[in-house]
């Protein structure tokens, strides 16, 4: 069919999965970060592209000193830098929770606009700071290139180190937010706020915790980023609607909704991207999207939360 | 006369709002302004609809409707491809490969007017689509998502993905739409040539009488019984539920009267401005067009109007001399309207205006407003005076409905 | 001048009298040299104003001032900054010499921040509000097409730097880069020749100048090379998703990859192409739209072994592009690229100038008759340039080879081609 041989279509499945899978990535990894804010606070933070951007744009700084300063380094430091790209991300959202995301709590509508002008300011200061143009950091040796499995099947080494990437990441925050401590502190307050005050749960500090780590994800979103396109002051919106329809696609407060939605979103538009255009590979797969949601406006795993 | 002069311009308070906005409209702005600057306001104007339209559904509905630039961009392309149909005449197009056709679809290798751009011939189908169109597209995004009681965050996130879809569908099917570039190079209606100067100022006109029109036409809406259910559906949907009215018959209304209230600008400044673009429809436009109705106060529909001509004014100026700092400057009114002027100019005004009042209180005796105790409020202010946001209330004016109410729909769990 | 002392000796009254006097001389002396000097001056500086400029321009006595409108932010900002830098330097140059007509060249610069109603509204305020007496402006065909309906209604003066796709010949438009015949054909032939292609795949971004450019190349390469094209895909502009795109290329195998895509994409196609393992060494790759502005931001070591079609490239080997590449570094920086569109760019104020010279007069209507007299050439970095009647320029193509540090081997020059941006039977 379409001109394909049966062969042909095995490997374009298999291609395609791949490609669609740094999508996922990314898309996973904004998504974790953001469900995480929204679940926990009902805060919209239309600002999330924007630590994305600042993710990449350390990975980019980072690159540039090592280039200059430390090149015997230049094949180890990605690892590093994603360590650097989350931590960074972190210090910043942890100063906006602080300066003004905790006013706005218990008005989303509010906290919508409010982010989205933090997101212009950001944008702002990434122009004047690192200039209108896009730059790319240099990336070692050993992430370029691909893995020739067979003859048709070629698969990229990015990918797939992204791919590990994200892994260990969503398996961090699922050990993080089910098995420490702390998980338990933020799910608690989730669940039950008043109840998590009335027991000595700081809630405020775990709102800014919360806060902050989601927008730590969200620069290693930009880490994953960087392999796959170049870093601009608007790189980050680009991914913003996506990311916000797979978090209410999943199901706000659910991780593994969250997984599951960015996966089949993502596929489903790599695979569609396939067989029409670009344009309208994407237009159906939001479609498609948007008219489940009006079925099933929870998503597809929405907890039950007790009031 | 006397229900014209309550019911539509809204009493004694709101027949002086639209009297200050026409005076400065049909008298300030065209003795003080070169006509360069005149065919900029009529544009700012123009998106002061699509402002009004969301006082109407943000401010008095109670949903953020982030896609009002899809229904701008419906009225736009409407009239850009009756106008752009005009313009490609046979002999004008002769060149062409296929003379007859705009030029986007001759280099797009399009031989044959796609079937839906035929009606467009004729004025007088433009102009019904121009009102149909966007209120059938809102009947529809409103009826799925009302009737579901879906409400709050997840609407505003639907409306802004809707937005970037017909974003991506125009910018992708080039040779239909125009594509990225729009729909360009307009020149006459009716054979009236919209490009010369007269006529520009004839445009201002009719735009500044259309837009007093249409907020007289909310004022009338807003107080008749349909304003009062949504202000108290704005506050506590299930009360009026309970009070046994079908809520999402009513927002479905308001949200399709803003609809067409945006396409009527999209279509005015298709004519004032002589394209149509998408970049007028996605959802960075629509954000902005939020922010003008915020500035301006959203319980306010001349407060809108204001609110977009500042903030016009200010992209403009700002963007030539300082194009850096204007946005800066964006994003922290943004951010100040929302957590210091929740009430925009509007609610500033209500604030200090008064005081403003007494100083000159022997003049303004005659034309100032009754103490607030004495008079009901018109529909059109907000609500009983909130206290003064010094420090940031818990519970704002517009009270929204808790996070957790905001997650899930109205079903019960 | 104070009197001196009664008690002071006559002698030394004597002295200051005549110190006085020269004093006297020496200042009218030195008025005598100001006012010749500003008499030659004036003289120097060119007609009268009003006899170079009847129809309202930004012109007086000593000076002239020109539109700068180009994309400073935006997925388009990493091609057009080179453009408006070789515009200013050409300015600065023009101005060391003298000026146009005896007037100094003042520039007002706009951004139109890669968004096209803005092209369209800062070219109106340019020609309505400041006067211009021209543009040195636009990159993409959609900027131009925006600008053209402005241009047209105010009689405005448009110079337009990129290679673009012809069918248009605007009166107040003269286009210093190559029109689609010039770059499509020569490139297609030398890829037939040469690497013996038969089988295309064509991709570009979704505007005006890929789909028009493609639509020639599939003519040409069905009709006169007799080949066959086996795929064509647009991306959005500013999209970075190319993965299927890739995929499909895989699937086909296609002899040449054909690419016309725009801006920022660049650099997501390159990467994912090199990610994906399609490199110049196992894969020939024509494109027609990256300069070493592009190459800059995509990073050489992923444009190894593919080709370019364009009219200059840096690396071009003459006396005059050398002292132009060295003038540019001088003012922009060492690490600043130049590529085509920066050279064409370049190429704007000074055949404005030669025109605006040969009218005698700023006015628009007077400089395009002295455009279209077919006598303006120019020693351009890229060799002799001759401006044609029909608004376009006569030039040689070349193809270039890029190398990892981010320059290009010139691996083939055509002899010069006529510009023909209606070409028959297309």
């Amino acid at each position: 069919m379409f001109g394909y041989s049966l062969s042909d279509l095995g490997s374009i499945v298999v291609m395609q999965g791949f490609s669609g899978l740094s999508l996922f990535s990314v898309l996973l990894l904004m998504a974790l970060g953001l469900a995480i804010i929204f679940g926990q606070m009902g805060v919209i933070n239309m600002a999330h592209g924007e630590f994305m951007t600042i993710g990449a744009y350390t990975i980019y700084m980072i690159g540039k000193v090592t280039e200059q300063y430390f090149p015997a380094f230049l094949p180890y430091y990605f690892f590093f830098a994603i360590a650097a790209a989350f931590a960074i991300a972190f210090i910043v959202g942890y100063l906006v929770e602080y300066l003004m995301i905790r006013h706005l709590y218990r008005r989303p509508l509010d906290t919508l606009l409010a982010t989205w002008g933090l997101s212009l300011i950001m944008q702002q200061i990434f122009r004047s700071v690192f200039g209108g143009r896009e730059v790319s950091p240099n990336l070692p040796d050993w992430l370029m290139g691909s893995w020739s499995v067979s003859d048709t099947i070629d698969i990229p080494i990015n990918g797939m180190v992204v791919m590990v990437v994200t892994l260990v990441v969503t398996g961090g925050v699922v050990a993080f937010m089910f098995k420490s401590r702390w998980g338990l502190k933020v799910r608690a307050t989730t669940q039950n706020r008043v109840m998590a005050g009335a027991v000595g749960i700081n809630t405020n500090m775990v709102d800014r915790m919360t806060f902050a780590v989601g927008c730590g994800i969200a620069g290693i979103a930009g880490a994953a980023f960087t392999t796959i396109a170049s870093t601009g002051p608007t790189s980050g919106s680009q991914y913003i609607v996506d990311t916000f329809l797979v978090v209410v696609f999943g199901g706000a407060t659910s991780i593994l909704g969250a997984v599951a939605s960015a996966f089949s979103i993502a596929q489903a538009q790599s695979i569609l991207t396939f067989f029409l255009t670009n344009a309208m590979g994407k237009v159906v797969t939001l479609l498609v999207v948007i008219g489940i949601l009006m079925m099933k406006p929870e998503g597809l795993f929405a907890s039950k939360v007790r009031k | 006369m006397n229900t014209f002069y309550t019911r539509w311009l809204g009493g004694r308070q709101g027949s002086m709002g639209i009297a200050i906005l026409a005076l400065l409209i049909f008298a300030i702005m065209p003795m003080w302004l070169d006509i360069f600057r005149l065919n900029l306001v009529g544009k700012y104007l123009t998106y002061a609809f699509a402002a009004v339209s969301l006082v109407m559904v943000w401010g008095y509905g109670g949903v953020l409707s982030l896609g009002q630039g899809v229904f701008f961009g419906l009225g736009g392309y409407c009239m850009a491809m009756f106008l752009k149909l005009e313009a490609s005449d046979l002999t004008s197009t002769a060149h062409q490969t296929t003379p007859g056709i705009p030029d986007f679809m001759d280099w797009n290798q399009i031989t044959q007017l796609p079937l839906f751009w035929e009606p467009f011939h004729s004025l007088t189908f433009t102009i019904i689509a121009i009102f149909v169109v966007p209120a059938i597209f809102a009947y529809i995004i409103g009826a799925a998502m009302f009737k579901r009681r879906v409400g709050g965050v997840y609407f505003s996130i639907i409306t802004q993905a809707i937005a970037s879809i017909l974003t991506i569908l125009i910018v992708g099917q080039q040779g239909y739409t125009g594509g990225i570039n729009g729909i360009t190079d307009l020149k006459t209606i009716h054979g009236w040539n919209i490009n010369s100067s007269s006529a520009k100022y004839i445009l201002y006109y009719f735009n500044g009488a259309l837009l007093i029109g249409v907020i007289m036409v909310c004022r009338y809406v807003l107080s008749s019984k349909l304003g009062r259910l949504l202000l108290a559906m704005r506050d506590k949907e299930d009360r009026v539920r309970f009070s046994g009215y079908d809520v999402s018959n009513f927002k479905i209304f308001t949200f399709c009267l803003g609809a067409m209230i945006s396409a009527i600008g999209g279509a005015m400044f298709t004519l004032q401005v002589g394209f149509m673009s998408p970049s007028f429809v996605g959802i960075v436009p629509s954000i902005e067009m939020v922010i003008f109705a915020a500035v301006g106060g959203r319980m306010s529909l001349i407060g809108a109007v204001f609110g977009t001509l500042l903030v016009n004014y200010g992209k403009t100026a700002f963007s030539e001399s300082f194009p850096a700092l204007w946005l800066f400057l964006m994003g922290a009114l943004f951010i100040a309207v929302v957590m210091f002027f929740p009430n925009g100019l509007a609610g500033l005004y209500e604030q200090y205006g008064s005081r403003l009042a007494k100083l000159w209180q022997p003049l303004v005796r005659r034309f100032s407003k009754a103490p607030a105790a004495v008079v009901p409020p018109p529909a059109d202010t907000p609500p009983s005076p909130p206290p003064v946001v010094r420090k940031l209330a818990d519970k704002p004016v517009a009270a929204e409905p808790l996070p957790e109410e905001a997650l899930r729909t109205r079903r019960p769990a | 001048m104070r009197m001196a002392q009664p008690t002071i000796e006559k002698g030394l009254h004597m002295k200051k009298r005549w110190k006085v006097n020269q004093w006297r001389r020496a200042v009218v002396a030195a008025m005598g040299v100001a006012l010749s000097v500003t008499m030659a001056d004036s003289i120097a500086a060119g007609p009268p104003t009003s006899k170079v400029n009847t129809t309202g321009l930004a012109v007086t006595d000593d000076t002239v001032t020109v539109g700068i409108l180009h994309s400073l932010t935006g997925t388009m900002a990493i091609s057009e900054t080179g453009a408006q830098e070789a515009e200013k330097l050409a300015i600065d140059q023009i101005n060391a010499m003298g000026g146009v007509l005896g007037r100094q060249i003042k520039f007002i610069q706009e951004d139109g921040a890669s968004d096209w109603p803005t092209f369209a509204e800062k070219a109106k305020k340019l020609l309505e509000n400041d006067h211009v007496a021209a543009i040195m402006g636009c990159w993409t065909s959609a900027s131009r097409k925006a600008v053209l309906p402005v241009l047209e209604r105010d009689n405005g003066l448009l110079y337009y730097p990129t290679f673009y796709e012809g069918l248009e010949q605007s009166k107040n438009v003269i286009y210093t880069g190559q029109e689609a015949t010039q770059q499509v054909f020569a490139g297609l032939d030398w890829v037939a020749k040469t690497k013996g292609a038969k089988t295309f795949y064509l991709i570009g971004s979704d505007y005006i100048w890929p789909r028009t450019t493609m639509k020639l190349a599939r003519k040409y390469i069905e009709t006169v090379l007799h080949g066959k094209i086996v795929g064509e895909e647009y991306a959005a502009l500013g999209s970075t998703q190319f993965g299927s795109t890739i995929n499909k290329i895989r699937l086909k195998k296609p002899d040449v990859i054909y690419a016309a895509v725009v801006g920022g994409s660049n650099v997501a196609w390159f990467k994912q192409l090199k990610a994906a393992g399609i490199t110049g060494k196992k894969q020939t790759l024509l494109t027609l739209s990256v300069t070493e502005d592009e190459a800059h931001g995509i990073g050489g070591e992923n444009l190894l072994g593919f080709y370019s079609a364009m009219k200059y490239f840096q690396s071009l080997d003459t006396a005059e592009n050398k002292s132009f590449v060295a003038e540019f570094k001088k003012k922009w920086g060492a690490d600043a690229p130049i590529g085509d569109v920066t050279q064409a760019a370049y190429e704007g104020p000074w055949i404005w100038k030669a025109a605006v010279e040969k009218a005698g007069s700023f006015d628009t209507d007077k400089v395009v008759k002295a455009e279209e007299s077919g006598t303006i050439t120019f020693d351009a970095p890229e060799g002799k340039v001759y401006l044609e009647s029909n608004h376009h320029l006569k030039t040689r193509l070349r193809i270039g080879e890029w190398r990892a540090d981010g320059q290009a081997d010139i691996v083939y020059t055509s002899d010069y081609i006529m510009p023909n941006p209606f070409p028959k039977g297309y």
